[in-house]
């Protein structure tokens, strides 16, 4: 068997003769840059503490489970100071107390202390007695005046929005308006052609080629020639059976398969962005058979924090764009994850109410060849990419390797295990050694051609 | 004259048709399918009689898969302060062994958001996507292994369980891996 790189290399050299004759006169609308508004921070007004040491502090101390302007595991900080003292009659010191020993004042039975941690799931907020009386001024100051970010970012991100998708309908429409001015081309040249002809022969002109006509026609000279067509239709035979054996061959191989999934899941935000590692999500590789579609607690486990897409710094890159993969989009994805799981954002809590993701399944060996992953995975020691390829540049997963028997056997014969500190197994590799006479053992020494390894 | 217009329609449509026919959205044919699908169910396969229209269901009530091993503390602020009382119960002299597995699985799933040292500054938080994440020396928090694995087993606050990606071996050699980092801070 041989390693076949692209399935439907025939359709796929037709195709790419028929993109190029449509590709003749597409001009490439660049996608106009969206005008980044400036964010002028506005300096606090409040009397004590530095807005901009206390956001570095909220950011290691509070964040974990407060929010601005958002509830998380703990309400919404936003001008928590002047609320307090509205709603509750509460001052700074009552803060001050809270924030260093949240649980004392609750065993104590501070009224407003009980009703919030009762409103809250009874989830008990960690002690702070390192911060200081200042440090808490700074983080006050800062929850009392955030810069103005977010509303400025959140235009940006609208305007983002409605470029990405505009531009994705226009790609439709301009290629639909090529294909007609395409279709009318060839008739007004049809019709061009036919007019002249008339008027040629109106005017009495004979024309060249019909001249030529009255000779003895080349196919029919062809035909006369026997050895010409024989020749010809051995060649012909060849061809076909060539096409035809590599058209028998891809059946059955789905390299370069890539499903749409119902939740657009990109790997290439996930482990190429944030490299988040593989193992973290396909737990399973580890330990057994299957590498396993994370279960959604899974995503969870980020997501209860990761409620939307911020990209990168510096925004999504045109390419992006133009596949209409802005935050908004990646944002609502988020929210098709949440509706399956059952997240109830506004109040951070599990409804109950889930359903079933119906992902689409990429990799799949014939139910007749046997593969484990952990012994792959956790006892080879093999990079998931070596298989998988560059999953953390895809976009939307693809089957990189096409997952024949040929392309199996083609890496147990070249590959070479470490043998190195495995005392239980130090006798038969010394004697395997021996016995092909070489230094390394590869996997097939090692009987990883038997057939009865996969198939059983 | 109209034939060669036909025929050059013939051949743009026979293109199209052979170009459309190569799709990445769905499998390619196979020969003898009887052979390639499985008979049993796979795992995650949509069944329609069974209850949540998945082969993935959960074990029977009141049952535990073999080797596992049931965590008797709650998951409420006073587990939590009992937890602490726990130590682990993997062999001491084995603790090399031990220290070296949990780093590997500390790498995956804890150093993503808790930093490779533990000091709360991992890839996610540098890129301030997950906030707040404290450095294992917190005073105030005052980790120690029992409170670790009761933590890795329940989640806490914004972090979740990771009971389901490590098993109870693993936890408690995570957990004497996050107390050797705790030290080198």
């Amino acid at each position: 068997m041989k390693k076949v790189i692209y399935r439907n290399q025939i359709s796929k050299v037709l195709g790419i003769s028929l993109v190029v004759l449509l590709l003749f006169s597409i001009s490439v609308f660049a996608q106009d840059e969206v005008a980044t508004v400036a964010v002028q921070e506005e300096t606090a007004a409040d009397s004590s503490g530095d807005p901009v040491k206390g956001k570095t502090l909220f950011n290691q101390n509070c964040a974990a489970c407060h929010a601005l302007n958002r509830k998380m595991t703990g309400p919404a900080l936003a001008n928590v100071e002047s609320r307090l003292s509205e709603e509750e009659g509460l001052d700074r010191e009552w803060l001050y107390a809270w924030i260093k020993n949240s649980s004392g004042m609750i065993k104590d039975g501070d009224v407003y202390a009980n009703k919030i941690y009762n409103e809250y799931n009874q989830a008990l907020m960690t002690a702070f007695p390192t911060l200081s009386n200042t440090d808490i001024d700074d983080i006050l100051a800062y929850t009392a005046a955030p810069p103005p970010a977010p509303v400025a970012a959140a235009e940006a991100l609208i305007a983002e929005g409605d470029g990405g998708k505009s531009s994705g309908i226009s790609n439709e429409l301009i290629l639909g308006a090529l294909l007609i001015v395409f279709a009318l081309l060839i008739m007004m040249l049809v019709l061009v052609q036919r007019t002249l002809k008339r008027i040629a022969i109106a005017n009495g002109v004979e024309l060249e080629r019909e001249k030529a006509e009255k000779g003895l026609p080349i196919w029919k000279a062809f035909a006369q020639n026997q050895f010409l067509v024989l020749v010809f239709s051995i060649f012909l035979l060849l061809a076909a059976a060539y096409f035809a054996y590599g058209w028998m061959m891809q059946i059955g191989i789905d390299q370069g398969y890539a499903p749409i999934q119902p939740i657009h899941y990109s790997h290439k935000v996930h482990a190429g962005d944030n490299k988040i590692e593989c193992k973290y999500c396909h737990s399973s590789a580890r330990v057994s058979k299957h590498s396993g579609i994370p279960s959604l607690n899974v995503c969870m486990n980020c997501h209860k924090s990761i409620y939307e897409y911020q990209g990168n710094p510096e925004g999504p890159s045109q390419e992006d764009l133009a596949n209409g993969y802005t935050n908004e989009f990646y944002t609502g994805e988020i929210k098709k994850l949440y509706k399956a799981v059952g997240w109830d954002e506004e109040n951070q809590k599990y409804t109950g109410e889930t359903q079933p993701v119906e992902w689409v399944r990429v990799h799949n060996l014939p139910d007749f060849a046997y593969f484990n992953h952990s012994q792959h995975v956790s006892v080879a020691g093999i990079e998931c990419q070596t298989c998988h390829g560059p999953v953390e540049e895809m976009e939307i997963l693809s089957q990189y390797s096409p997952l024949t028997m040929g392309w199996c056997i083609n890496c147990h014969r070249e590959t070479n295990v470490n043998v190195e500190d495995n005392e239980y197994y130090t006798k038969i590799h010394e004697e395997l050694s021996k016995k092909y006479g070489v230094n390394q053992l590869t996997v097939a020494q090692m009987g990883g051609l038997e057939c009865g390894k996969c198939h059983y | 004259m109209m034939n060669s217009v036909i025929r050059l329609g013939i051949a743009f449509v026979l293109v199209l048709l052979v170009s459309a026919c190569a799709d990445k959205d769905r499998p390619n044919y196979q020969y003898m399918p009887n052979m390639y699908e499985p008979v049993s169910y796979e795992t995650y396969q949509k069944v329609d009689f069974l209850p949540d229209g998945t082969s993935a269901l959960n074990p029977a009530e009141n049952t535990i898969p073999r080797g596992f091993m049931p965590y008797d503390l709650e998951n409420t602020p006073e587990g939590k302060e009992l937890s602490r009382l726990k130590e682990s119960p993997l062999d001491s002299l084995n603790s090399e062994v031990n220290l070296a597995v949990g780093k590997e699985l500390y790498d995956i799933y804890c150093a993503i958001c808790h930093g490779a040292k533990g000091d709360g500054q991992g890839t996610l938080v540098k890129r301030e996507k997950i906030l707040g994440v404290p450095s294992y020396a917190d005073v105030a928090r005052n980790i120690n292994i029992g409170s670790t694995y009761h933590v890795i087993y329940y989640g806490q606050n914004s972090m979740g369980s990771y009971a389901n990606q490590l098993n109870y071996e693993e936890r408690w050699q995570v957990s004497e891996y996050v107390m050797k980092l705790k030290q080198d801070l």
